[in-house]
């Protein structure tokens, strides 16, 4: 081979390894702890959203009957009590995140991200290998079988295989045969967190949503251990949940903000901006 | 015609007793219908083929297996364990209970094993008994097989190894295997199958995720004893970290689950059961439950409209269950 020829062979080789998943040159650093920032959705996310309050987000009316029919006093029983939240709500949590970057001894070729959040410890994979996402008669996890690429500097993560979860933290649910789609964009110290979650059992349209993280030079993140136990004397099998029509919640809950039921509900017209005219109560 | 509807035709051939292509007057088409395995954890892996599940333990004993799928995939689910087992003799079957997407391949999938004959026992089964597998279920199991498959299965498919008591266990590549009897559920033989060591359930269909429960009361089941059998299944899990992994559950039908999925179907199944024994209080009719839609939180990922466990098939036979005290099989037979 001449020298040319040569040139043109190297050529190939890197336009081959640049365009082979994990290349490094398209990463953005995400290391480090990162802390939640509450500019959004603070009384839902850190307080807790109130029961019964469902408004502005796109669900189905089987969604709403499972909600309305929901009792908290169901995470008392101990197979409930030391559950993580799932992938398609642990980003709006109140711990901190941790990210790192896995990368192949030998290539430098980015093989994975890793994220864990404080709380439960939500652990984290985020494959950047190209592998495929595993079969349809695969196990379902909390936090699913994510994979990620990059889309100029902003990572892209398609998650599946996700368990039962929920959206908000009082009933309203997520199927296992939720997805998820994500964006990760960083400024500076900032990182900014998009996520859209499509479910054909509860939601009639995606449900999107973005979180914010401020970089911490100090933070840290605790293990977080749960061992179960009996918390109230029950008779075995029993389920806590309300019969459907006899839960207020919806009803006291827009009295109390004076608001229409009707908005409280929730439904994808509800996250319009003229539903608040419709929604605010006579 | 989409996977689902597809899958959905299969099983509603199959989860009956009636043969192959009697309900739609032609057969299926199973030959499009791969074999895939999963290393589930342990000496147990998961085989699937479409809708149909089974497994098999591996290990220095041979090979066990719990149930074999339907007939016309029987030497697809054989290749697969001969890829996975190598020469290693299939020394044992289990049938979770006597349908035929659990027992179908049993014909083909005895003979293929060999049995270790000898002693006393040599005398009382004759040494051709070495020649297939022992075949292990409940007695309701191998009675029904007799009694409502149409056309019988033949001899060599029938169960050889059967128990009436609560449990049978046995020892088998270095572990400890239990066979549990859950009386009244899906049927009136079903067994769930406990790998201790490997730490894997196989469930049968007292747990399915693709579906609302089966409750086949003509058969001696009852939506009591459903619910009786996945509280059984969660006492038996025990999750690894954070109410995940540990005990690995293989349902009858859909995906590998461990115990936080089995958690949910209890729990859906129990709140569903205190709805219609609410119902049922109160005197409402079948026609008002249905037409309540008393189930419809969990319809979209459960139900069906169509195929032959409908959402209504369900409602009617949770209604029929709950407002009759359970049969005892010999009542129902």
């Amino acid at each position: 081979m001449n020298v040319p020829n040569r040139i043109v062979a190297a050529a190939i080789v890197m336009a081959a390894a640049l365009a082979a998943p994990g290349r490094a040159d398209a990463q953005i650093d995400f290391n480090g702890v990162w802390a939640p920032i509450f500019h959004e959705d603070q009384p839902e996310r850190v307080p807790g959203p109130d029961i019964g309050d469902y408004a502005g987000l796109p669900i189905n009316d089987a969604a709403r009957l499972k909600a309305d029919t929901w009792d908290a006093s169901i995470l008392t029983l101990p197979e409930h009590q030391c559950k993580p939240h799932p992938s398609t709500y642990g980003f709006r949590g109140v711990g901190n995140l941790r990210i790192w970057f896995d990368f192949d001894d030998a290539t430098q070729r980015l093989i994975k991200i890793n994220t864990q959040i404080q709380w439960m410890e939500q652990k984290r994979e985020i494959w950047m290998d190209g592998r495929p996402h595993p079969p349809d008669y695969a196990a379902h996890t909390w936090q699913g079988f994510s994979t990620g690429h990059w889309e100029g500097p902003v990572l892209v993560v398609n998650t599946t295989h996700l368990k039962v979860g929920w959206m908000r933290r009082n009933g309203l649910a997520l199927s296992d045969r939720a997805t998820m789609e994500e964006r990760f964009i960083r400024h500076g110290d900032l990182l900014t967190h998009i996520f859209m979650i499509t479910d054909p059992v509860y939601l009639t349209e995606p449900l999107v949503k973005s979180n914010g993280f401020r970089l911490t030079t100090n933070g840290v993140v605790e293990p977080y251990p749960c061992e179960s136990v009996d918390e109230i004397v029950r008779e075995k099998g029993v389920v806590p949940s309300h019969l459907p029509g006899t839960n207020q919640a919806s009803e006291e809950f827009a009295a109390k903000h004076h608001l229409a039921v009707e908005g409280v509900k929730g439904g994808a017209a509800t996250a319009l901006p003229e539903f608040a005219k419709k929604a605010a109560a006579p | 015609m989409n996977r689902a509807v597809a899958i959905g035709a299969l099983l509603a051939i199959v989860l009956t007793a009636a043969p192959l292509g009697a309900q739609t007057g032609a057969a299926p088409d199973f030959s499009n219908i791969e074999i895939h395995s999963l290393h589930v954890q342990g000496n147990v892996w998961m085989i699937v083929g479409g809708p149909f599940n089974a497994a098999v333990s591996i290990g220095n004993d041979g090979v066990l297996v719990v149930d074999t799928m339907v007939e016309p995939l029987a030497d697809k689910f054989l290749a697969e364990i001969r890829k996975l087992a190598g020469d290693k003799p299939i020394r044992y079957v289990i049938n979770t209970h006597f349908h035929a997407d659990h027992t179908g391949g049993n014909a083909k999938v005895i003979p293929a094993g060999q049995s270790i004959v000898a002693g006393n026992f040599a005398a009382q089964v004759g040494a051709a008994a070495a020649n297939q597998a022992n075949v292990i279920a409940h007695e309701n199991t191998q009675i029904r097989m007799m009694s409502d498959l149409k056309p019988a299965p033949p001899f060599i498919a029938m169960p050889t190894d059967t128990f009436f008591t609560d449990y049978k266990d046995l020892f088998f590549n270095g572990e400890a295997i239990q066979i549990l009897h859950q009386p009244s559920a899906h049927t009136d033989g079903d067994v769930i199958v406990f790998f201790r060591k490997s730490d894997v359930i196989v469930a049968g269909d007292v747990y399915m995720n693709t579906t609302f429960p089966i409750v086949q009361i003509d058969q001696g089941g009852s939506y009591q004893g459903i619910i009786d059998a996945l509280n059984r299944i969660i006492d038996l899990t025990v999750p690894a970290e954070k109410q995940e992994g540990g005990t690995y559950v293989i349902p009858g039908h859909g995906r590998l689950a461990d115990e936080a999925d089995v958690v949910e179907y209890r729990d859906m199944n129990t709140i569903l059961r205190d709805r219609f024994l609410d119902a049922i209080k109160k005197g409402m009719t079948l026609e008002q439950v249905k037409a309540g839609r008393m189930v419809r939180d969990y319809e979209g990922r459960y139900g069906a409209t169509s195929g032959f466990w409908t959402t209504d098939n369900f409602v009617e036979a949770v209604y029929y269950s709950l407002s009759h005290p359970a049969k005892k099989a010999s009542q129902v037979r």
